[in-house]
């Protein structure tokens, strides 16, 4: 096996995924202990140009017609041969709807481990992934010889993934794609919202901790005496007690509030993400314990049902005079 | 259709989580268990599609203490077939040799689709779902909200950042990878529950967990030593509301 560090560039119709850069700033964090390569591997469609501001040692571009969208079948296809052939001392994938739908099907193929949700990697070969929410570190020795790594931001920066002058590309050709089970029929676009969140500068956020539909009620209230939006995190969603164009998090919107309000969320990795763009973000929680305080400037420990109403009217007061 | 769900439960994220004493595992001896979130998801989605395009819905998990109830509820929403995994334990197990453990289960089923949670919590080397899809040797599409089917193909709504979709056209036999279910999980009466447990069988299979070379190794697990933590407001409610008001005015929200 190589000392080399593969990152599989992920796309979304023509734009490079922010985690692309993560990756490869990761990767040549790796490298300086092992003395490889990075080697970005991008598949596409009349995508060579996606290649251009890549921090990579050489980019491996495999060009075909079935891989304009992300199909899994298609992207393990091509995968499979090229990392069974040059052999990388690691594979890194996003830990997102893209480099998740791959890194199992790749790890039984190829028999190599997978070391996933991983936020750290280091030039002597230990990585750190994150589980539980956030709540608990794991940390190893990425598994010899060879490993797939499916990585989340947090600690690479994604500008140290950036290069000013455009890499070396070399063409790579695709395998037969034929016997494809999987295809695309259509994006569909988000549902035409009432208000863009990502916009908006006073956020009242509610999260699992809100407990019903009805509670939604009083993070309303509170917004509407903020000249705030009310937004959520993904239980609440998945509830259906607010609308999916209110969603803050990894599937959601990334947001950029003056003010962050979260009550009731705890501060799992996939929302925090989205929001550490936030001028201010103050968490009211139950859990001390929550990683969401670890992220905020203010806290407070509370039952948030003793504290909504009292700051609603406050508020209202303060506004008032 | 034929439909297998495969679920396990995790440790609450609500209850206070520890580390054991060779430091590099989850303490769960005091852990309470609760069925993966999305896996939850995974089971209401299968139940919808019976209901939608009909067939059969079989639950499958291993044996963890709460897990009977986890089986029962699903029975009382419309499952058909139930199946523990006897000797094994999801708390025990890395995601590689739980979906080993359920390859051999699940191809005897002969299932047109596969449903799991996306993800769960505590996986460190990947979700179940997507390691199953490669020792069945099925394609595998996660992060899905939505499934139709029709002329036997499979269409699946798959989700992007911001709320953007991709509809994908799978041919069985697939795998799943659930994200939420295409309504919340049904709430169902504890009579009905109870019913369930007199009408409905576990069947149990009896497993020998053959540890899979892909496993990763953990060398220690800590909690996160935050950079930084919040400045916390203490007092009563009013006291602090009051507070709050201040720190609204100084950031200019008010």
């Amino acid at each position: 096996m190589g000392a080399d560090a593969y990152v599989v560039i992920e796309h979304l119709r023509g734009q490079v995924a922010d985690i692309s850069y993560v990756m490869l700033a990761a990767a040549r964090e790796l490298v300086q202990g092992s003395g490889g390569k990075v080697v970005a591997i991008l598949l596409g469609h009349k995508a060579k140009d996606l290649s251009t501001d890549l921090s990579a040692d050489e980019v491996l571009y495999v060009e075909h017609a079935d891989l304009q969208d992300f199909i899994p079948d298609a992207y393990q296809a091509v995968l499979l041969p090229l990392i069974k052939q040059n052999q990388p001392r690691v594979v890194l994938l996003g830990n997102t709807t893209i480099g998740a739908d791959i890194a199992g099907g790749l790890s039984v193929a190829l028999d190599l481990p997978l070391v996933s949700s991983c936020r750290q990697l280091m030039s002597d070969g230990k990585f750190v992934c994150q589980i539980c929410g956030g709540k608990i570190l794991a940390e190893g020795n990425l598994p010899e010889p060879a490993t797939l790594v499916t990585m989340t931001p947090g600690v690479h920066r994604s500008d140290d993934g950036k290069a000013a002058a455009p890499p070396h590309v070399t063409d790579v050709q695709p395998p037969a794609l034929e016997a494809l089970r999987t295809h695309l029929s259509k994006y569909i676009e988000p549902e035409a919202a009432d208000v863009d969140i990502s916009k908006e500068p006073v956020l009242i956020s509610v999260g699992r901790g809100i407990q019903n539909k009805d509670n939604v009620e009083l993070a309303e209230d509170l917004a509407k005496a903020l000249g705030g939006v009310v937004t959520a995190s993904r239980p609440v969603i998945d509830q259906s007690w607010l609308a999916t164009s209110r969603l803050v998090g990894k599937s959601g919107k990334h947001v950029k509030p003056k003010l962050y309000l979260a009550i009731g969320i705890s501060g799992a990795p996939e929302h925090v993400e989205a929001i550490t763009d936030s001028e201010t973000i103050i968490a009211i929680n139950q859990d001390p314990a929550a990683p969401i305080f670890d992220l905020a400037k203010y806290g407070v420990e509370i039952d948030m049902f003793e504290l909504i109403e009292v700051l609603t009217a406050k508020v209202k007061a303060a506004r008032g005079a | 259709m034929n439909i297998a769900v495969v679920a396990k439960l995790v440790p609450d994220l609500v209850e206070e989580l520890s580390i054991d004493a060779s430091g590099a595992k989850l303490d769960t001896s005091f852990a309470r268990f609760i069925v993966s979130e999305s896996d939850d998801h995974a089971i209401e989605e299968g139940i919808l599609l019976k209901e939608r395009f009909g067939g059969q819905v079989t639950i499958i998990a291993p044996d963890d203490e709460g897990i009977d109830d986890v089986m029962y509820t699903a029975a009382a929403k419309g499952a058909d077939r139930l199946m523990k995994l006897k000797g094994i334990s999801a708390a025990e197990m890395s995601s590689h040799a739980l979906a080993r453990a359920f390859a051999d289960v699940v191809s005897e089923l002969k299932p047109d689709l596969v449903l799991a949670g996306v993800q769960a919590h505590n996986d460190l080397d990947g979700s179940v779902g997507s390691l199953l899809a490669g020792f069945l040797g099925m394609p595998y599409v996660g992060y899905v909200s939505g499934i139709s089917m029709q002329d036997g193909q499979a269409t699946v709504r798959k989700e992007y950042p911001a709320g953007l979709i991709a509809e994908l056209q799978v041919t069985p036999p697939a795998v799943v990878g659930i994200q939420a279910a295409e309504q919340p999980p049904r709430y169902v009466a504890v009579s009905k529950v109870r019913q369930a447990m007199k009408s409905s069988t576990i069947e149990e299979r009896a497993l020998t967990v053959v540890e899979a070379p892909a496993a990763q190794h953990i060398d220690r697990m800590f909690k996160p030593e935050p950079a930084q933590h919040a400045t916390m407001l203490a007092g009563t409610p009013d006291e602090i509301a009051s507070k709050l008001v201040e720190i609204l005015r100084e950031i200019g929200v008010i």
